[in-house]
């Protein structure tokens, strides 16, 4: 496969999975600013979204007030902001097209009618109480094209380049969306483990599609520690840091056995791998759940800079 | 009262339905006034959702456009088609011996049946082609044949298209959504399938691998990139074929050999289906400052080490002025007649032609010799007073820049337009392909202007495609 192929393919399903997370942490900082009672409408949550997102600067080049419907409208529909979704979708699609003989009729359908849709709707629509269920359907086009993906494409090389692109953005964006939770602050150090501070950690579940999950496996009230070991360590959580490095590992291993060769990338998801089943929380809360996170995400970078190395992609 | 000077391809002059317009006259009779709508609505869902667009240059809002389908297809009859068909094989067999002879000794030239000026001098000759064999002998693989037709028996040839013929895909998803939309007409009538162009594309481009490609021959189609606007045909066809879509950036050429970047590293390439301009294909023998193509390509053509199709310089033989001269073509290198005819052509060099055609301009067509997609052209009949003093100043500044002709009687086929069934100039384009045989495809690419009364088909100018049945016997 051509090399571009690989990466346009890499990078179809990370922005199809982007624009997916760019609606689960808008929805955090959204129901987290419902319980805010701010002057002028801003929002505190929803600039520690912005900080979680790296797009607090950019935001503020624009808008003076983080309020919801601005904060909604950047990470929705600016194509300024090269992560909101319309972006992330125009970007996907275009990889896509690039790579029209490498993906099914089915994935292209449903990338190209999910971009048609979306440019045509008028944010002024669905910035107000329509928002949460946008954002339900953002959720659900993600869930068709990853859908088409399983269901249709051939296991091949491309089929591992497409899945190693997305888990590896999802393990990013769970990662950002934990990291939700360090810029938000309590009112009083006191608070820890109160009210509040379970509110917002549910609400993180919530975010990552977790909450009932949870209780399956906890038989337990909410509580940070198991919440952030939930959507770290636990590999039956598809969105968990583990599940997502493991299943690049084990993608880049069927790329060993396709091309019948390893490639040194591969090592370096499987250390990655290691890392994170190594440790537990123990050692996530010594370092600092924020430290631990930041730490994360470049290693996870550098992965994908490893990748794109080993399979010749430009 | 009737229109009665153009020819209609389902109606008699009497009003009576043609034969092999009979059985499908009759079902277009039997459909409920809403059912038409209904079904080009239908087929607009279709080609939206499959993403089948072209790309309007210069248009910001909307960048992809559909290209309009029409619901009703174009009839052609089994002995038609087989007249068609025996027409088109004799001129691409021509013109693939002609261009050979213009790169080697130029039999043609010194025999004074075609001036050595249009040739020459003429930008579409490729003097680096000179003395060049290309694998197999073969110049032009892929030809598309632009025909109209004036009457029962006229079938006239506009115009070869022997570089980078296009509108394949659009024959085969025109086709995909008819069988979709009224497969019970499919039941009641024998048309000849059209599904098998990418299989004989394929077939066509591995019989023309070079002698020393090494085992089955690597396949690629070479596009300009996702914003040309033929960028969906051509990644169409890589996929029906099963061919690599590559862009300049993905190959490289050393040793003179050509290769592709994959992510195992460098892979042989042996045949190019290259969608990219003469101009383009190699920064180092050609334009410079391109960015398209391959740099050295050409030098491992030449060494013989891959295959270009269709090879560079073939423009030669599709030159709007040398198109006049491919009846004198055909007899020359066949020893026959022509089967199909070309449109008359004024010589507007010529003192007495030129005054003739400066008079008679409104009853005229008149086509800058490199122009193409409808653009520089003037369509006397539906012309300004000012656009012909335009046309009438060119014309006598560069009388070699244009050929005139006069205004076809474009024969007319039943189209839905809305309100109802309406008669729309319509042509027609087969696709030939010529490797170790020569294979047509069965029907074409029919184009029809959509607007009442307009002769202008092309899609750049508002046409529209509808699917082509030949029957069967």
């Amino acid at each position: 496969m051509l090399g571009r192929s690989a990466a346009n393919l890499f990078w179809m399903s990370r922005y199809v999975e982007r624009a997916e997370n760019m609606a689960r942490l808008l929805e955090v900082g959204y129901r987290m600013s419902l319980t805010e009672r701010g002057e002028d409408g801003s929002s505190e949550y929803l600039l520690s979204m912005l900080q979680a997102a790296e797009a607090e600067e950019a935001f503020k080049e624009k808008h003076d007030t983080v309020d919801v419907a601005s904060v909604a409208h950047f990470m929705l529909f600016d194509t300024d902001n090269p992560s909101s979704v319309k972006s992330c979708l125009f970007n996907a699609r275009t990889n896509a097209k690039s790579v029209r003989t490498e993906i099914t009729t089915d994935m292209w359908e449903s990338l190209n009618s999910t971009w048609l849709e979306f440019s045509q709707v008028q944010p002024r629509h669905v910035l107000g109480n329509k928002l949460p269920s946008f954002l339900q359907s953002v959720k659900q086009s993600s869930n068709q094209f990853r859908g088409a993906v399983l269901g249709t494409l051939m296991r091949t090389d491309g089929f591992a380049f497409a899945q190693t692109g997305g888990f590896i953005e999802r393990a990013d964006n769970t990662a950002r969306i934990l990291d939700v939770k360090y810029y938000v602050l309590l009112p009083r150090a006191s608070m820890v483990g109160g009210d509040v501070d379970i509110q917002q950690w549910t609400m993180i579940l919530r975010a990552a599609s977790a909450h009932r999950a949870y209780r399956h496996i906890y038989h337990d009230r909410y509580k940070a520690w198991n919440i952030a070991d939930f959507l770290i360590f636990r590999k039956e959580m598809p969105r968990s840091l583990a599940f997502c490095t493991t299943s690049v590992t084990a993608m880049l291993g069927m790329l060993d056995q396709i091309y019948g060769e390893p490639s040194s990338c591969h090592d370096e998801a499987i250390k990655m791998a290691q890392f994170l089943t190594a440790g537990g929380m123990n050692k996530v809360f010594d370092q600092g759940l924020h430290e631990y996170l930041t730490g994360f995400i470049a290693a996870n970078n550098q992965l994908t800079n490893a990748i794109s190395e080993s399979y010749n992609f430009y | 009262m009737g229109e009665t000077k153009y020819f209609d391809e389902m109606l008699n002059a009497d009003g009576s339905i043609r034969e092999p317009y009979r059985i499908l006259g009759d079902w277009l009779d039997g459909q409920p006034k809403q059912a038409l709508k209904q079904l080009s609505q239908d087929a607009e869902t279709i080609f939206r959702r499959l993403g089948i667009t072209f790309a309007v240059y210069g248009s910001n809002e909307a960048t992809e456009r559909l290209i309009p389908f029409d619901v009703i297809p174009r009839v052609i009859a089994a002995q038609e088609w087989r007249r068609l068909e025996k027409g088109i094989e004799q001129r691409v067999k021509a013109l693939n011996m002609f261009l050979w002879d213009l790169y080697h000794s130029q039999d043609i030239i010194r025999a004074g049946r075609i001036p050595e000026k249009l040739i020459v001098q003429n930008d579409a000759f490729c003097p680096q082609m000179m003395g060049l064999n290309p694998p197999k002998g073969i110049y032009s693989h892929i030809i598309g044949v632009d025909i109209v037709r004036t009457g029962p028996d006229d079938f006239y040839v506009l115009e070869d298209n022997l570089r980078t013929p296009s509108g394949v895909s659009y024959m085969l998803e025109d086709r995909e959504a008819m069988m979709h939309l009224v497969p019970d007409l499919f039941h009641k009538l024998k048309v000849a399938p059209v599904e098998n162009y990418p299989e004989n594309l394929r077939r066509t481009m591995e019989s023309v691998a070079p002698d020393n490609c090494p085992g089955n021959p690597n396949l690629v189609v070479l596009t300009p990139g996702i914003y040309n606007s033929a960028y969906f045909e051509h990644s169409f066809l890589a996929d029906q074929m099963g061919a690599t879509l590559c862009e300049g950036q993905d190959l490289f050429v050393d040793g003179g050999k050509v290769y592709m970047r994959t992510t195992l590293g460098p892979q042989r390439v042996d045949v190019i289906y290259r969608r990219i301009d003469d101009d383009y294909i190699d920064p180092l023998t050609f334009k410079a400052d391109s960015m398209l193509g391959v740099p050295g390509l050409f030098d491992a053509y030449r060494a013989g080490n891959v295959t270009l199709i269709n090879a560079p310089g073939t423009g030669i033989a599709d030159d709007k002025a040398v198109y006049t001269y491919v009846p004198q073509i055909i007899e020359f290198y066949l020893g026959e007649k022509p089967i199909l005819k070309n449109v008359p052509t004024y010589n507007c060099s010529s003192d007495s032609e030129r005054a003739y055609v400066l008079e008679n301009l409104e009853h005229l067509v008149v086509k800058e010799v490199h122009g193409s997609g409808g653009y520089g052209m003037l369509v006397g009949p539906a012309s300004t007073k000012k656009q012909r003093a335009e046309f009438s100043e060119k014309i006598q500044a560069r009388p070699d820049n244009y050929i005139v002709q006069p205004t076809l009687a474009l024969s007319t086929c039943p189209t839905f337009v809305g309100k109802g069934i309406a008669p729309r100039h319509v042509d027609l384009r087969p696709f030939v392909l010529v490797g170790d045989k020569i294979r047509i495809t069965p029907g074409g690419l029919t184009r029809v202007a959509l607007k009442q009364g307009s002769l202008v088909v092309n899609s750049s100018q508002g046409g529209g495609t509808k699917d082509t049945w030949v029957l069967e016997d």
